[in-house]
């Protein structure tokens, strides 16, 4: 149950807003966050947290992609196809992916450690090719740093090519800094 | 040196600012709210954006101080301010940046906007996917908050403006206004039927407005240095301000490049963004995002305001700048648009609902040269029929990559037709057979 773990969350989320619904996809998130994936459990609690039926919440999260309705692999990898990355080779970096893991879009890995997916643009078309890992952005992808990334996410869990706030181009300074 | 003034971009552009509040205070940050808030009458301040012709930044290129003036006058109840900050549109990656390198400026922009439109609470629409920018922005909204310049009483004026982040979760359609105010009540993105506009029924249904990342960067700005000035800055008297571009594709340097309007698109791409990759020739480029219409390199003088884009045949949109090099295939391009707007469409109208599906697959035959003659006049029928006949316009946005191809690329899509029939490719029902 959500309620007994982030009580105080659930709390402080209704209290951004004036009518309870508003609340309902910040508390998916925290379902999601929870269990990497919403559960049909998760849903039924917060329909009655927010004195909703569970057909209003199911009809709300089967609108979003960001929001899973089924689970998805320990690392997520979302890579962009859309015109302005598929300009910039993000079909060749789908085909790397795909050989590394041996997975298609679609797929998850059997260990359960990598899910394959092919999106729409997530805003990074200056830096592109781009795929998102969870959370995390990673742009200007190249065959070696998409090698990276995998090794550091099975061994550390994390990786730090990931992107800080974005800026591109970068400023003069930053530039001369990084040579 | 750039070229040309930043202005939003000015701050980040600094050796080592961090975008926190104390780098944002020391360069002049919360300057105009001090002067603005309790001495300036809120009416004077929406005089003044009106003034200074400030449009949105977001798409539709609306003047923020006439949709601010819709706004009923003597209405009591709560009003909402809502930060467009769903940034979706294919090519787009200028709010990402404004959010992430200096959100308090945005912030500042919140609660000026607030202050103008008597509205309290203020919610930043954040497209769902974008985890970092919703925590810089957390983070700042706390500073400020600890600061006395979001809250209760702000710096003792009797204005009080709350602010909160909202994620979304990854649906483009939030970036329309109406279907943002739908998710942000918790439900399914569905545009709403206007009228009623947002300005009488908006967020709860009362009174509110929705503004873009980059307009609302922009107020403060404005009531520092006056509408006059920004009023003089770009193609006065339409086009006023400077826009943030954001160039991707076939170019040596892509990127966010801020320059005044109207400047053209061959200084964008060949000064700014270093010019072509490959040196090869540009052959197409889309000058304002997926949903404008592509335009050619006969139209690189065209000056990057809304009227002379309009005048051109596309839109300056969201101000993305997509650029495409000689050898790339028209159709494929325009395929891949059309595999976007298919996954996008909301569901809510027949035309755009069924017809996008039917347009996808109608061009992924052709692009498997497996389309006949007759597929051309199917596409453009369709396209007749989407256009339009939707309650927002993404109906219109849909068709656009589709009609401007086929009306200076047609020959593309002519010579993979000639293939297939040259290779008898063609599936039966397409050479006659009907079942």
């Amino acid at each position: 149950m959500l309620k007994e773990k982030y009580q105080k969350e659930i709390d402080e989320i209704i209290s951004r807003y004036p009518v309870k619904r508003s609340a309902l996809i910040p508390l998916l998130y925290l379902a999601q966050q929870e269990h990497g994936y919403v559960t049909e459990a998760a849903m039924k609690e917060i329909a009655q947290l927010l004195k909703l039926t569970p057909p209003q919440v199911y009809e709300t999260v089967t609108f979003y992609t960001v929001l899973n309705l089924k689970p998805v692999g320990k690392f997520h990898m979302q890579v962009c196809k859309s015109l302005m990355c598929a300009l910039a080779g993000s079909d060749t970096v789908l085909g790397w992916i795909k050989t590394k893991l041996g997975i298609a879009p679609g797929e998850s890995t059997p260990d359960g450690l990598f899910t394959l997916s092919a999106v729409e643009c997530l805003a990074s078309c200056g830096t592109a090719p781009m795929m998102q890992i969870n959370d995390d952005y990673y742009e200007q992808l190249t065959e070696a740093k998409v090698d990276k990334i995998l090794g550091d996410l099975k061994t550390t869990g994390t990786s730090d090519l990931k992107s800080g706030p974005y800026m591109w181009p970068l400023p003069v300074d930053a530039v001369r800094r990084e040579g | 040196m750039p070229k040309h003034e930043l202005i939003l971009l000015k701050n980040m552009s600094q050796p080592g600012y961090s975008g926190s509040l104390a780098d944002y205070e020391a360069t002049g940050g919360y300057q105009a709210l001090r002067a603005t808030l309790g001495k300036t009458a809120p009416a004077d301040v929406t005089t003044a954006v009106r003034k200074s012709g400030l449009r949105g930044r977001g798409g539709a290129g609306f003047p923020t101080g006439v949709k601010w003036g819709f706004l009923p006058k003597d209405y009591q109840g709560p009003r909402y301010l809502c930060c467009n900050a769903d940034e979706s549109e294919p090519g787009t990656f200028k709010d990402r940046q404004l959010m992430e390198r200096d959100p308090h400026q945005m912030l500042e922009g919140i609660v000026l906007a607030c202050y103008a439109i008597g509205a309290e609470y203020a919610y930043i629409y954040i497209r769902g996917e974008m985890v970092l920018g919703s925590k810089i922005l957390e983070q700042a909204i706390g500073e400020a908050r600890a600061a006395g310049y979001i809250g209760h009483n702000i710096l003792g004026t009797g204005t009080h403006v709350d602010v909160w982040v909202h994620r979304g979760a990854g649906a483009y359609i939030c970036g329309e206004e109406t279907a943002l105010l739908e998710s942000l009540e918790g439900k399914r993105g569905l545009p709403r039927i206007k009228p009623p506009f947002p300005a009488t029924h908006g967020l709860y249904n009362k009174p509110t407005v929705v503004n873009n990342v980059e307009t609302l960067a922009n107020l403060p700005h404005i009531l520092t240095r006056g509408a006059e000035w920004f009023a003089a800055i770009g193609s006065p008297p339409k086009s006023t301000g400077t826009r943030v571009f954001c160039v991707s594709g076939h170019v040596k340097r892509p990127g966010n490049y801020e320059v005044p309007m109207g400047v053209t698109f061959r200084e964008l791409v060949y000064e700014h963004a270093g010019g072509m990759r490959s040196n090869k020739p540009i052959k197409a480029f889309i000058p304002g995002g997926a949903s404008a219409p592509f335009l050619t390199p006969d139209h690189l003088d065209v000056k990057m305001d809304f009227e002379s884009v309009a005048a051109a045949g596309s839109m300056l949109g969201s101000g993305g700048v997509t650029v495409m090099e000689e050898g790339t295939s028209m159709v494929w391009a325009a395929l891949r648009l059309m595999e976007f707007f298919y996954h996008e469409s909301c569901g809510k109208c027949s035309p755009c609902r069924e017809g996008s599906s039917w347009l996808v697959q109608t061009m992924r035959r052709i692009m498997a040269k497996r389309g006949r003659m007759e597929d051309l006049e199917t596409l453009l029928d369709l396209c007749k029929n989407i256009a339009g006949r939707t309650v927002c316009a993404f109906g219109d946005a849909e068709v656009a990559p589709i009609q401007s191809t086929l009306k200076y690329w047609r020959d593309e899509y002519v010579s993979l037709i000639r293939e297939a029939e040259a290779a008898d490719l063609i599936m039966p029902e397409a050479a006659g057979v009907r079942h």
